[in-house]
């Protein structure tokens, strides 16, 4: 049983290449996983390696190291497109949670209520994913395969979160609906980005979580309402169809639940993206 | 790059000193930090993040210990609460204890922790930076407020207390210290290094029969020290709480009959354990059909739990007063209602934990527990050997709320000390306690009430089925109380109430803070609600027009002369309740999608035991250098009997507190203070130690004949008497456990048995309570945000003020839980994440109104109060819900999918 903690990317790749590694990050997930079982298997703790952690500018977007904590996100001094997934940030589990739990780590469990998914998803994010042979990047929307899968290969690990350059105007927002304030599983949640010109909407994107498999957006109402006026989003959202969203009953809530609120979450996010 | 091998050491600073760790990189560093390190003041709640108590500062920023790789903290600044910034550490302490804001200070560590590094970013926080700074850390006792006000009056002025602790003093806890020190020491803390670890092999399976392949081969593994199952208990391999209901196998012999129940016991070094595989213990399981719904359950074909109990009825309980028949006849309306509760989890923070070892041929048991003596009983009879013979000495307590009565590690730990002779020690995990503790019984309620147009209760008729789990517990207590409790506390001319206890493959149900009174209460006060509309009465004004009074029966025909304080109780809410109602209504009339309601409801408890003997002894002496000891046995699980009980004695003696050495609680020292529960320390234990007090308050003034009203002065060696007195302490005989002077005293609450109709004087007194709560629906979303919750208490005498405050809050807190979001699901929410309890975000301001209307037989008038706190709580809620939306919530806990949906039914777009 091996613990490694490679201070480069490099190092990292080359030990992910040589043997079957669990790697580790803010253990917010990987340690409740194991419960109380032994833990038996090698670890790779990418916490030391300095390239993987903070939010910079990049040349056509933003740079966020895969193992940049939600606390980083929230400390970021980030436009307005980013509210939402700072707002998504401060309503990840607890502020423990939030000074240890990664960016990349939130992905990589894939869990349908992964907090981080549907703002990053609405940002359009990239997923930067290397190994010893090279790097590529692939849209997050087709990184998270399902529950509990993403698309890594041998081998592979998530460096980096890239947004893409997100204009001025671009407004964000996001809500998280729970049975509690806070450290709670989300029933449902929507992020919403767009800009908003003499109260006229663009660009609108809206990512669903929590009522799939995956984090969903919803290109149909997207569409819908570009170019509408904040005023008309009630009567569109009224009529949309959801039937991209697929939930299920669980303790938190049935999926007829689910679905009746999503629209009400929408408009709310909307309305917040708007003011904010 | 850094690839460890096994001999390397992981350096770390910890609270300022240089440290190493020789374990491996992947060990979660709470384990470390509290096994290796001795740092125990990192409390451990979960392992998974979602309770905070082991939350730590790594380099300033708080992170959950148990999340964290040991190999993290290397070349890091690792602080513990003993670590963190002593100023403010110094100020936090002093601001929690002055409001009382550590109860049974397991969460303390966590919430300290939290809070100094807010305190360090943010020196005058305000409510919403302290809610998100300890959002992470769940307490289970206080309710929140307390710790809130706490932190904020760290940068805002933190108040002084002065006195003495006479009666009515709102002194803080006398034990507070090492709860907000660090140095508490909970049933977990105090193995000695070396202990052995007993692991127990549970059923995965609701239902099913099992056989063991070959034991001597886990026998044989170096460092397994014992295996034991079903044939190694030298007693009766049987527990239980009430006579002729012992029912429940310390290890199932041939079939488990819910999943999580014992079969057997793996005992090893440490580190064995650690690496054992559960499943690689030789077990093989054949899953049997399993009934877990009380209806089906007591179907013909239904699969049988236990012989003897046909339809898996385990017992009932019956109360009839008056006609009901012709109560109900008799009415001008008739209204009826079905109500559903669920199982809830105590969710205390501290799982339970503790350590056995042989000493001198006896068997000493350090264990968290709500039953010292009860305890040592169960373990003789299981033992085979006499009570005498077994020490129980209890840790401090992380929370009981009624679940830490039961046996729950204590048989396993010993039968490992006896079997190996050495000592062994045992903490459940957060899973394994959840999955096998008892739990709060679900109801299945059907109420029928009638009423005359002008107000006027003529009849009810109440019918509970309860979920009693696999085993008894203390399910016969639920069977018993519920009807007597079920008419709340009013007059009720004609009245039958009938409770069943349905034995399912579920884990036990046992007692519960209320004892199933929480539950009848939801059903009942709902309808009297939905009565008051009926008639066209104010939902206050109904209450108290029928509410019981001083000279009128309670529906067992028990009628009181004084002390019946639950008009006051209602009265005391009467300025917020016309408030309440105006300014929702003013809400409401602009607000279209949020909605806000004002809801009440009262409550009742009998302190004590059911008709039953349940007495306290205390013991107090002098010894010959003056120092007076109070022996006080009742287990303080953070509700504060150490400090009323001591308050109670010292008023009796005429001394002030801090006169007061305290010892116990330990079986060998103190003598028996019966059970923490059924609300009765202060109330039983109290009278013993008022009457011990003046014993030997008596036997001094004898002494010297001085005047009933002189005042005792403790010295060195020495008593002074106001009246100029004086006795030699130092030259007195030393008598009995080496006192100059001694008393002991009992105490047994008067009560009387129970006829064939529930008739007779069940408790000496009861305690009383009226909640009103404001909400705040959102109609679209079906999530309810209650906004702030006024609890009126008749508590006879406050004792202590800050410690009732402190029981309110905490019950209150645990009332809105049951309301809004607990839900225990065998099986599947035996985690804190998908069990959800209320978090410091989840508890509204909470105004208590201490209502004194003395009890003929209370210590200087006082009544109990832990139970009676919760229970109006969630039935106010759901009033208030309907107050907000006109729609009437019948199952609990009202869970946004659900009150949606009732929304919907109701016509809400």
């Amino acid at each position: 049983m091996e613990y490694l903690t490679p201070m480069s990317l490099d190092d990292a790749l080359a030990a992910l290449d040589a043997g079957e590694l669990s790697i580790i990050a803010g253990g917010t997930d990987w340690y409740p996983a194991q419960g109380e079982c032994p833990i038996e298997c090698d670890i790779l703790d990418v916490t030391r390696i300095a390239a993987l952690r903070g939010i910079s500018k990049a040349k056509d977007g933003w740079r966020i190291g895969a193992a940049s904590t939600w606390s980083d996100v929230i400390a970021a001094d980030l436009p307005a497109a980013f509210d939402g997934l700072k707002a998504a940030a401060r309503d990840v589990g607890s502020v423990q949670i939030q000074n240890a739990g990664t960016i990349a780590g939130n992905l990589c469990n894939a869990s349908p209520a992964a907090d981080g998914v549907p703002p990053l998803l609405a940002l359009k994010a990239l997923v930067e994913i290397c190994s010893a042979e090279g790097c590529r990047v692939v849209p997050l929307g087709t990184f998270i395969t399902g529950v509990r899968r993403v698309a890594l290969d041998k081998g592979e690990m998530v460096t980096a979160v890239i947004i893409p350059e997100t204009s001025a105007a671009l407004k964000s927002a996001f809500v998280k609906l729970g049975a509690r304030k806070y450290l709670v599983i989300s029933i449902a949640m929507v992020a919403v980005t767009c800009a908003l010109r003499d109260g006229v909407l663009s660009d609108v994107r809206i990512a669903v979580g929590s009522c799939s498999p995956v984090a969903k957006r919803l290109s149909a109402l997207e569409a819908a309402l570009e170019n509408q006026t904040l005023a008309q989003t009630d009567a569109i959202l009224a009529e949309a169809c959801l039937s991209a969203l697929a939930p299920i009953d669980d303790v938190r809530g049935s999926k007829e639940y689910r679905v009746d609120v999503v629209a009400t979450l929408i408009a709310q996010a909307l309305r917040e993206a708007s003011h904010g | 790059m850094d690839r460890r091998s096994e001999t390397e050491l992981i350096g770390f600073t910890l609270n300022g000193d240089a440290v190493q760790s020789a374990s491996p990189g992947s060990a979660r560093l709470s384990a470390v930090l509290r096994e290796e390190l001795n740092a125990k003041d990192v409390k451990v709640g979960c392992n998974a993040g979602d309770c905070g108590a082991c939350t730590v500062l790594i380099d300033g920023a708080p992170v959950c210990a148990c999340l964290t790789s040991t190999a993290q903290a290397k070349g890091r600044d690792v602080q513990t609460l003993r670590g963190v910034a002593p100023d403010i550490l110094a100020r936090l302490q002093q601001s929690f204890t002055a409001h009382q804001a550590a109860q049974c200070g397991i969460c303390t560590p966590g919430m300290i922790v939290s809070a100094a590094a807010l305190l360090r970013d943010v020196p005058s926080p305000n409510v919403a930076q302290v809610q998100d700074a300890l959002g992470g850390v769940l307490c289970r006792c206080t309710g929140y407020r307390k710790i809130i006000d706490a932190v904020v009056a760290v940068g805002a002025g933190i108040p002084e207390v002065d006195a003495t602790g006479a009666i009515g003093d709102a002194i803080a806890r006398i034990d507070g210290q090492t709860k907000v020190d660090g140095s508490e020491r909970f049933g977990d803390d105090v193995a000695p290094d070396g202990a052995l670890v007993a692991l127990v092999i549970r059923s995965p399976y609701p239902h099913a029969v099992f056989e063991f392949g070959d034991l001597e081969a886990v026998r044989k593994i170096d460092g397994i020290e014992a295996v034991l199952s079903a044939k190694d208990v030298p007693g009766d391999n049987l527990f239980g709480t009430i006579p002729g209901f012992i029912d429940q196998p310390v290890f199932a012999e041939t079939q488990a009959r819910f999943k999580g129940e014992a079969v057997a016991l793996v005992i090893g070094e440490a580190d064995t354990i650690a690496a054992f595989r559960i499943g690689d213990f030789p077990v093989t399981w054949t899953q049997l059909p399993a009934v877990q719904d009380v209806t089906e359950a007591q179907a013909n074909d239904a699969p049988q739990l236990h012989t003897g109990h046909k339809n898996n009825l385990m017992c009932g309980g019956f109360v009839a007063h008056g006609d009901m028949d012709a109560g109900l006849a008799e009415a001008d309306i008739v209204l009826s209602g079905s109500f559903e509760t669920s199982f809830v989890e105590h969710a205390y923070i501290e799982p339970e934990a503790g350590y056995a070892e042989m000493v001198e041929g006896r068997l000493h048991l350090h264990i968290c527990t709500q039953s010292p003596v009860m305890n040592q009983e169960a373990l003789a009879n299981i033992l085979a050997c006499d009570e005498d013979n077994i020490r129980i000495v209890p840790t401090a307590v992380g929370g009981g709320f009624g679940s830490k009565l039961d046996l729950t590690v204590h048989p396993y730990v010993c039968l490992g000390a006896m079997v190996t002779e050495r000592p062994v020690r045992m903490c459940y995990s957060r899973v394994e306690s959840m999955a096998t503790s008892t739990k709060r019984h679900p109801g299945r309620i059907e109420i029928k009430g009638g009423v005359r147009h002008d107000g006027t209760l003529t009849g009810l008729r109440f019918v509970g089925d309860f979920n009693t789990g696999a085993y008894a517990s203390w399910g016969p207590t639920v069977a018993n109380r519920v009807p007597l409790h079920a008419s709340g506390p009013y007059r009720i001319p004609n009245y039958r109430a009938q409770s069943k206890g349905i034995y399912t493959h579920c884990p036990p149900s046992g007692a519960f803070r209320g004892f199933g009174v929480p539950q009848s209460a939801i059903a009942q006060e709902s309808l009297f609600d939905e009565l008051a509309a009926a008639v066209g009465m104010d939902a206050l004004e109904f209450r108290i027009l029928n509410a019981l009074d001083n000279g009128v029966p309670t529906v067992s025909g028990q009628v009181f002369e004084q002390g019946v304080g639950v008009k006051a109780c209602l009265e005391a809410l009467r300025p917020a309740w016309e408030s309440g109602k105006a300014e929702c209504v003013q809400f409401n009339a602009s607000s279209h999608n949020l909605k806000r309601g004002v809801g009440i409801a009262a409550g009742w408890y009998g302190c004590g035991n059911t008709s039953m003997a349940n007495p306290s002894t205390i013991k107090c002496g002098l010894r010959p250098d003056g120092t007076l000891v109070l022996h006080q046995g009742a287990v303080d699980i953070g509700q504060g009997s150490n400090t009323v009980i001591t308050q109670i004695f010292a008023q009796a003696f005429g001394v002030a507190v801090d006169q007061v050495a305290l010892v116990g609680a330990d079986t060998d020292i103190t003598p028996d203070a019966g059970k923490t529960s059924a609300s009765r320390q202060t109330f039983v234990t109290g009278n013993a130690a008022k009457l011990s007090g003046e014993s030997l308050r008596r036997q001094v003034l004898t002494l010297v004949n001085a005047a009933e009203d002189d005042q005792i002065v403790l010295g060195d060696g020495s008593i002074e008497m106001s009246g100029a007195h004086k006795i030699d302490l130092s030259r007195m005989d030393v008598g009995e456990d080496g006192y100059v002077m001694r008393a002991v005293a009992s105490y047994d609450p008067p009560t009387e048995p129970l006829d064939e109709n529930g008739q007779g004087v069940p408790y000496a007194q009861f305690g009383y309570a009226a909640h009103l709560v404001v909400v705040e629906v959102n109609t679209k979303l079906g999530t309810i945000n209650p906004i702030n919750i006024v609890a009126a208490h008749d508590v006879g005498q406050a004792i202590n003020p800050l410690l009732v405050e402190g029981q309110v809050q905490g019950g209150v807190a645990q009332g809105l839980g049951m309301a809004l979001m607990e839900e225990f699901i065998p099986g599947r929410t035996d985690n804190l994440h998908d069990y959800l309890i209320p978090t410091i975000g989840d508890v509204p301001p909470i105004e208590t109104v201490i209502v004194e209307e003395p009890d003929a037989h209370g210590p200087f008038g006082a009544k109990g109060l832990g139970e009676h706190a919760l229970i109006p709580t969630a039935p106010a809620i759901l009033n208030a819900v309907n107050n907000a939306t006109g729609v009437r919530l019948r199952h609990v806990p009202a869970l946004p999918h659900r009150v949606r949906a009732a929304l919907k039914e109701a016509g809400y777009e």
